[in-house]
């Protein structure tokens, strides 16, 4: 159990990087703790920029090595010790750590939506308020910011975002005369038809995945985590919840979606073969699809997330993150300059060669980056669906102050149902009772619904 | 600074000796010195860190830490999830152990019976899966077991219908089973193999005499002989059981509904803290678990001990 052979056995496991990158993410925001809301001017990050000095930033994102050494060139001055501290969970249990230990906390961490308020709120981070930051707010989508945002602190800037869509393989679509589901009710009727065609294929996989649930539940309009102060509200049985789950319990109950599990090298090979005929997930897929899954080349496509009424086009984020400035940071406004850089200026340049989805407007506005025709899509401009999909997130959504620790015993309770092909709200209402049990615990006021 | 040490040193010998009375009691103090402040530094004072921090409850939220006292062990004592981690890794520990020292057993007698061809590549090639690290051994065979892709799904398939699912929640335990005895079997076999090697060769030889056959000779000198080293690789089995963590936290992410966060109570420990930031409630369940562990082994040692009297 050395940190050392903890490490190697994660990295072996989540051998697949660059996928689980993106794959464990999701929104967050909405607390109301700590009290912030302060307000400053960008003169101390200016010069603190104009002065120079060494900082250390940890992040996994597939364009962080390109970001930092375009930035030691634009300034030479400054030094950037650029570490992969590890992939999702290994990287916030690092972290979680060096904050726990009072040092060895990097100046800037890539820390995803879904995180962020865990780490505010423990008071980890730096309210980038009180260097003029808020002056940002209309450079990006109204639900990346206000993920960034806890308790009307600022605690980090956006990178990249998930507004959901439905990938498809229209291959196999045409092959089976199916047709593009519009609404959720069609998508089960696509896996009975698509299933009974070809037992050895599904219309997607899913073995409990907490990010996709509650970004399921978000499309569905469900509001199952609220938090105001130590007051925490966690009602897993709302009517969106319930939207949802009348639509999922049929698949899971039918075995119609695949046991593979997500992100494994089985998974991979899935969505090539056409084992895994669709995915509903965020807008960085395609990336992953291009660099991980070549034999599905020329097979996929792009359309708008199926909704509940097939009228109104509405969908939710799924995964995504920014930067923040860490506490523990001896230098705070250089690492301050160093995050308005990677998400507010020249930064952005290479995050998008490497294929990311912006969370700023401007960049999902530019022609450029909108009209692309993808090879790996047949040609098809999906960042068409994409960035409309960037504008039909419905708002107010919310995680829970503790949603990492949520995440990690999903699959304890929710699991189980997925597992046995049961319905899945008696299991979220044992998930319910775990997070209501630890939320008060932890000092929070939990109530349900 | 070369010139003020060389005073203090006499000065602090000195003061040494008349602080214990007796020189060599003294003296013998300073000898062990060094293995006394490494013994404290890596053995008692982790511990000590440990039980101190069961002593009390930190809400990583608020900043708050508060005294709870042996609060922590009553919640571990009427904890189901603690309990159900203890029950698992107990039945394998019951079936588990036995099955592998058995095989160890077997194999041991083998190499000693002086029958076998090429005895020296039996004992390496049993042997060489302890050379494996133990996670690369949990991923090798996580492929094998794999019910998508692998050997188990070849085997499905050539069946014609879903028979073999090792990485199901009816199966993973024997399948976790299977891997740790596959990984130790050398290594408790080398342990018995060298009892073995050390008994006297007069032993045999007065049983010859008595017309003992080689069946006679194993279960009458060579058991007996060594049944020392049988006690050691039981006790050691014993506390590797339950510290059982490698094998199914990498399975995990193969299996990820069927092994759940507190599997064993290793991993419960593990999850509590790093999931969880439990860590005063971690430490409690590590010492519990740790205090379990050297009851059982200490019964299967007094035990083995008397029957050896």
């Amino acid at each position: 159990m050395s940190p050392t052979r903890r490490r190697r056995q994660v990295a072996l496991v989540l051998a697949t990087a660059l996928a689980t990158a993106l794959s464990a993410c999701s929104t967050g925001g909405g607390g109301t703790a700590p009290a912030g809301g302060a307000t400053g001017t960008q003169d101390a990050v200016d010069a603190a920029l104009k002065t120079g000095g060494e900082i250390t930033y940890w992040s996994w994102t597939p364009s962080a090595k390109a970001q930092v050494e375009a930035f030691q060139q634009e300034y030479p001055n400054v030094k950037v010790n650029y570490v992969n501290a590890g992939t999702g969970n290994d990287h916030y249990t690092k972290l979680q750590n060096a904050i726990k230990a009072g040092s060895g906390a990097p100046d800037v961490a890539q820390i995803e939506y879904q995180a962020l308020p865990q780490f505010a709120l423990t008071g980890s981070l730096v309210d980038l308020g009180q260097y003029g930051f808020q002056a940002f707010e209309d450079d990006y989508t109204p639900s990346t910011w206000n993920s960034v945002k806890v308790g009307g602190g600022l605690y980090g800037l956006p990178q990249d975002s998930g507004p959901m869509a439905l990938f498809y393989n229209k291959q196999l679509f045409d092959q089976h005369g199916i047709t593009v589901p519009k609404t959720w009710a069609e998508y089960v009727a696509a896996a009975e038809k698509l299933h009974a065609a070809d037992p050895t294929k599904y219309i997607t996989s899913d073995t409990g995945d907490a990010g996709f649930a509650t970004s399921m539940m978000w499309q569905a309009g469900a509001k199952p985590f609220t938090t105001d102060g130590k007051n925490v509200k966690v009602d897993l049985q709302d009517d969106g919840v319930k939207k949802w789950t009348s639509t999922w319990n049929q698949l899971v109950e039918k075995k119609l979606v695949s046991s593979i599990p997500g992100w494994s090298d089985a998974w991979y090979k899935a969505l090539g073969d056409g084992t895994i005929a669709t995915l509903v997930t965020g807008a960085w897929m395609p990336g992953v699809l291009e660099s991980s899954v070549k034999d599905g080349a020329g097979k996929w496509a792009v359309a708008p997330m199926p909704t509940y009424d097939g009228a109104t086009p509405i969908t939710a984020e799924n995964g995504g993150g920014g930067q923040s400035v860490l506490k523990q940071s001896a230098n705070p406004a250089l690492a301050a300059a160093f995050v308005r850089w990677l998400n507010n200026g020249n930064g952005v340049k290479p995050f998008l060669e490497s294929g990311g989805f912006p969370a700023t407007k401007a960049d999902l506005a530019s022609p450029a980056f909108k009209d692309k025709a993808s090879e790996y899509f047949g040609g098809q401009q999906i960042n068409q669906v994409l960035t409309a999909a960037a504008g039909q997130v419905v708002p107010g959504w919310s995680y829970l102050p503790y949603q990492l620790y949520a995440n990690s015993i999903f699959g304890d309770t929710v699991g189980k149902a997925y597992a046995g092909g049961t319905a899945l709200d008696p299991a979220l209402a044992d998930w319910q009772k775990a997070l209501v049990d630890y939320g008060n615990q932890q000092g929070f006021t939990v109530t349900t619904g | 600074m070369t010139s003020i040490s060389p005073p203090v040193q006499p000065r602090s010998v000195r003061s040494v000796r008349r602080g214990r009375g007796s020189r060599v009691e003294g003296r013998g103090w300073l000898f062990v010195a060094p293995f006394l402040v490494v013994f404290a530094l890596v053995f008692l004072a982790p511990i000590a860190y440990a039980v101190w921090l069961s002593l009390f409850r930190e809400q990583v939220f608020f900043g708050g830490t508060e005294f709870v006292g042996l609060d922590n062990y009553a919640a571990v004592l009427g904890d189901g999830k603690f309990w159900e981690s203890f029950l698992r890794v107990l039945v394998f520990l019951v079936v588990q152990v036995p099955v592998m020292l058995g095989l160890a057993l077997v194999a041991a007698l083998a190499i000693d019976s002086a029958r076998l061809h090429a005895a020296g590549l039996f004992r390496i090639v049993i042997f060489l899966p302890y050379a494996v690290p133990g996670v690369v051994a949990a991923l090798m065979w996580g492929f094998i077991y794999g019910d998508h892709f692998g050997l188990a799904a070849d085997l499905n398939e050539w069946l014609g219908r879903k028979v073999v699912e090792p990485l199901s929640g009816d199966w993973i335990l024997a399948s976790i089973g299977n891997i740790v005895t596959w990984e130790f079997v050398g290594y408790n076999m080398l342990i018995l193999y060298s009892a073995l090697k050390v008994v006297p060769h007069d032993l045999y030889e007065a049983a010859a005499i008595d017309g003992a056959g080689a069946l006679r000779t194993v279960v009458s000198v060579k058991l007996p002989a060594i049944r020392g080293a049988l006690m050691i690789a039981t006790i050691f089995s014993i506390i590797g059981s339950f510290q059982l963590f490698n094998e199914p936290n990498i399975l995990r992410s193969l299996a990820p509904n069927a092994i759940s966060t507190f599997y064993t109570p290793n991993m419960y420990a593990y999850n509590l803290s790093f999931g969880g930031q439990q860590y005063d409630y971690s430490a409690t369940v590590a010492i519990v678990m740790g205090v379990i562990t050297a009851v059982i082994a200490y019964v299967v040692q007094l035990r083995g001990s008397r029957k050896g009297a």
